[in-house]
């Protein structure tokens, strides 16, 4: 394929160095074609599945939720949608396929996210906690009525 | 294999100079970068969104704001509508990995065939966008305030998503609310066949009796927030799609007065498709930020 390019035209080093190529992935057509049809079913199967763990979490909520198995599949989701990421990334942006150090390059700084994310969820749940102990008006206006149990619900009506 | 064959080449002479050690070309690494630097900016949204949501006591459920399909009127159907708008975000992304691999086969009326497929792909997802916001803004809601029952719509200001009111607090705001507002209330949601004007000189007993034996929902009001990050996040996710859109056309007319083929090489279009393919990979998130969780 490198000998398409025209050193006088064009400074790519596939031009430059036509004994190194551009194109990394050299599959033919064929096997190009299965490969993309693969990791196209394989990215509809997964949002299938995020949208049938949607609806879960929507049927589960009309009733009495059970916290934990939310955040559970709330959880699935998450790791689902890194795995789509992580499908579009290397095949359809053929990030796979570039040298190692290049890929580095893109995916350390990347890393950043893992401090990034952590430290700022931590960071609202800890103004909530402060608010609901210090704010009693905010606590008492947001908080959900689930939260209370029924014992303590009709002795609040009674005090107003 | 190739890929070791690089690898091997790269350790012996890639850094000596002369040549690109990511073998690669310069505009492709700089989008790469860019991409990269694009994906904090929507990192940094999507978690200032997490971090105000995670303050919050209460945060409204997707499932509940986002039920409409347009043409379905008051068809209670959670997330069809923005699954169909993520599905198209796939496909145009699929018809863009053919539109560069043609180009790499420097065929020019494949580039040609699937650089507009990708681009009616991407006017289509613009287009569900712009029914999904019209939607949410136009939409108005029961919702408790002050005491009484308003009507409201998702805006930057307002939030008709907070908990579901019932029992005594609801038959209190029912009969503190103007006859005018259930009259509208119960005209768009066709429970009487009588008209407007009629419903509103009708005694406040009588309409707050029809209100409270439907199935409408009365909420209160919901954390504001919400309005504004979801209109910025998608808006600004839409304004990527959008110049990815305007980007894939002056591809398309490029590639039609033959500039790639005098060049040689299909290169651009290449670093036209990394551009989209990160406008569906920032839509993963989104989705799953907004819509899944």
């Amino acid at each position: 394929m490198s000998n398409h390019y025209d050193p006088t035209k064009d400074i790519s080093p596939s031009a430059a160095y036509p004994e190194v190529s551009v194109h990394h992935h050299h599959s033919d057509d064929a096997e190009f074609k299965k490969r993309v049809k693969k990791t196209t079913i394989l990215l509809s199967v997964i949002t299938v599945i995020e949208l049938a763990i949607g609806f879960l979490i929507y049927f589960l909520h009309k009733g009495e939720p059970p916290y934990f198995f939310i955040l559970l599949l709330k959880g699935i989701v998450c790791i689902l949608t890194l795995a789509k990421a992580y499908y579009i990334v290397s095949v359809f942006m053929h990030l796979g396929d570039e040298i190692r150090n290049f890929i580095m390059t893109i995916v350390v700084p990347l890393a950043l996210f893992i401090w990034f994310i952590i430290a700022f969820l931590a960071d609202g749940q800890s103004y909530k906690n402060l608010r609901n102990r210090y704010d009693k008006h905010f606590e008492e206006t947001t908080m959900p009525s689930s939260h209370t149990t029924p014992a303590e619900a009709p002795a609040k009506g009674e005090g107003h | 294999m190739a890929h070791e064959a690089t690898v091997n080449t790269h350790r012996t002479k890639w850094w000596s100079g002369g040549k690109s050690p990511f073998n690669i070309e310069y505009g492709k690494v700089m989008m790469w970068y860019f991409l990269m630097s694009d994906a904090f900016t929507f990192g940094a949204f999507l978690i200032s969104y997490g971090t105000t949501r995670f303050s919050q006591n209460f945060w409204p459920d997707p499932n509940v704001v986002f039920n409409a399909l347009p043409g379905a009127g008051h068809a209670n159907l959670p997330l069809v509508f923005v699954s169909i708008m993520t599905f198209i975000l796939i496909i145009s992304s699929v018809t863009m990995v053919l539109a560069v691999h043609a180009g790499h086969n420097r065929n020019k009326a494949d580039v040609q065939k699937w650089l507009l497929w990708t681009i009616i792909g991407g006017l289509a997802f613009l287009g569900c966008q712009a029914l999904e916001w019209h939607h949410l803004l136009t939409a108005e809601h029961a919702t408790l305030i002050d005491g009484k029952i308003e009507l409201i719509s998702q805006t930057t200001r307002h939030n008709p998503w907070g908990q579901l009111v019932h029992g005594p607090e609801l038959t209190a705001a029912l009969q503190n609310s103007s006859p005018e507002t259930l009259a509208t209330l119960i005209h768009e949601n066709h429970l009487s066949t009588a008209s407007h004007a009629e419903l509103a000189k009708m005694p406040v007993d009588q309409l707050a009796q029809m209100v409270s034996s439907s199935d409408i929902h009365v909420r209160e009001t919901g954390p504001v927030a919400f309005g504004g990050f979801f209109y910025g996040i998608t808006g600004f996710h839409g304004f990527h799609v959008f110049s990815g859109v305007i980007i894939n056309i002056v591809m398309l007319l490029m590639t039609r007065s033959n500039v790639f083929e005098n060049k040689g090489h299909y290169l651009m279009i290449e670093k036209a498709g990394l551009y989209w393919h990160f406008v569906d990979l920032v839509w993963v998130f989104v989705f799953l930020c907004f819509y899944l969780i």
